[in-house]
């Protein structure tokens, strides 16, 4: 039996696998993005995103589009390798299964962090309004790892059931209200100005999420994919 | 055919004495709160119900690391069992309260810490039986059951204390108060006898609900298996 590889090779090596599946076909990216802008597109008419509104709801609208769109590529990387049976052949390589979940969590964060920084522009763009803030881009780095962290634990469980993409937002989104209030209360402190006492509890919040969740869900990533 | 332990008839008819001598106390002998009059009596069987939910709740996640450490089905039956119990008690309780919270906060429903984590623990547990249905195989689906039990027996306390960042009006009877609840009064001795014996008539309940429903998953199990055996 070979050594097992060193296990930030075998992450990187993962990682890499996806980005360039990835590089190749552009369906995860483009699919996320997209429906990212109808997301934002369908938002502006619902809630008539006016100048006094926009101030207020910026945050979560940005936010309910990353965690829609996030689904589709959390679903989509996972029954990628379901699908054409690479699932197989990750658990059959002498790797820690650890380093499988790590590698395509960060792969989706990734991917979601790509599609943020074309979304955030965008809406900038859009709504005229300056989402440039250093502030911002923290709490949507956290919210994102968070995300991905569960996301991928579920939905490695999800692909795996008669209903996946019907069941990973079922899933998902009750245990993802933490982060959405952190996130959401965090992006609205920073870009109305609030002082930092006020919005740091939020910022703990989801360090907290993110520390807990990653640490359980490389616990039993082992009971999901063992076969 | 495995027949009725004695014990189990025994505690059925406990549980359903002490649950008529609960409603007993709680609709005659209390005395009426001042303030909120008759409709406060919903609150025995509030907490009493809100207590068996979270007894569910507990041994559910128990049965989860259970299962995950020793990857016995037996862990799983108890499990689902416990689940369920959990799921019909938390509605009974958000239903109750919503009966006391009309007059009280003038409200059916406020996104209040305990209000949101339980209907979001409903939520998961709905999710969990989809999760099940979802699946055939027998392992697979309480290795699942087990890992999804457990995520949610995690964000429970998570989403409790973040929500908790906003205010709450709910009112704490026991230990310290919050200065913007609304609707507390203290306990007259008529109202702490009612009150302590609700929750012992429904923990007697729930114990006996759960060995019904663990018996009742044990032969479901072994119908599948005899159905399997001859088809």
């Amino acid at each position: 039996m070979k050594p097992r590889a060193p296990f930030l090779q075998s992450v990187w090596a993962i990682l890499w696998k996806d980005l360039a599946a990835e590089l190749r076909s552009r369906e995860l990216f483009s699919g996320m993005f997209i429906f990212a802008l109808l997301v934002i597109v369908i938002f502006n008419f619902a809630m008539e995103l006016d100048v006094a509104t926009r101030r207020s709801v910026t945050a979560g609208v940005l936010w309910t589009t990353f965690f829609f769109a996030g689904t589709i590529g959390l679903s989509r990387s996972m029954a990628m390798e379901k699908d054409r049976g690479s699932l197989d052949g990750l658990l059959l390589a002498p790797v820690d299964r650890a380093a499988i979940y790590f590698g395509k969590m960060l792969g989706n964060l990734l991917f979601m962090l790509l599609v943020e920084a074309l979304i955030l522009p965008l809406y900038s763009f859009l709504y005229n309004q300056n989402l440039f803030n250093g502030g911002l881009f923290l709490v949507i780095l956290l919210g994102s790892l968070g995300y991905a962290a569960v996301g991928t634990l579920l939905a490695s469980m999800s692909i795996q059931a008669r209903t996946r993409d019907l069941l990973l937002p079922i899933l998902l989104f009750p245990v993802l209200l933490p982060l959405v209030i952190g996130a959401v209360k965090a992006s609205g402190g920073y870009l109305s100005g609030a002082a930092r006492e006020e919005i740091l509890p939020f910022l703990n919040l989801l360090l907290t999420y993110d520390v807990i969740f990653l640490s359980i869900s490389y616990m039993l990533f082992d009971s999901v994919i063992e076969e | 055919m495995e027949r009725k332990p004695l014990a189990l008839t025994v505690l059925d008819i406990l549980s359903a004495l002490s649950l008529l001598i609960a409603t007993y106390l709680a609709l005659f002998y209390a005395p009426t709160e001042a303030v909120m009059g008759a409709v406060q009596r919903v609150f025995y069987f509030h907490v009493a119900t809100a207590w068996v939910g979270l007894l569910g709740f507990l041994a559910a996640g128990f049965a989860g690391v259970m299962y995950l450490v020793r990857h016995d089905l037996k862990w799983d039956v108890i499990e689902g069992a416990a689940v369920e119990i959990s799921l019909v008690f938390f509605f009974i309780a958000i239903a109750l309260g919503s009966i006391w919270a009309r007059p009280v906060w003038n409200t059916w429903w406020t996104w209040d810490p305990r209000l949101t984590t339980a209907a979001i623990t409903e939520l998961v547990y709905l999710a969990y039986f989809m999760l099940r249905q979802g699946i055939e195989e027998v392992e697979r689906r309480a290795r699942f059951g087990a890992v999804y039990t457990l995520v949610g027996a995690v964000s429970a306390p998570v989403t409790f204390m973040a929500i908790r960042l906003f205010r709450t009006i709910h009112p704490v009877l026991f230990g310290a108060s919050s200065e913007v609840a609304k609707g507390e009064f203290s306990l007259a001795p008529g109202m702490r006898v009612a009150f302590f014996f609700a929750l012992f008539a429904f923990t007697i309940l729930f114990v006996d609900l759960f060995w019904h429903r663990i018996r009742l998953g044990r032969l479901a199990a072994r119908v599948d298996q005899a159905r399997l055996q001859a088809g």
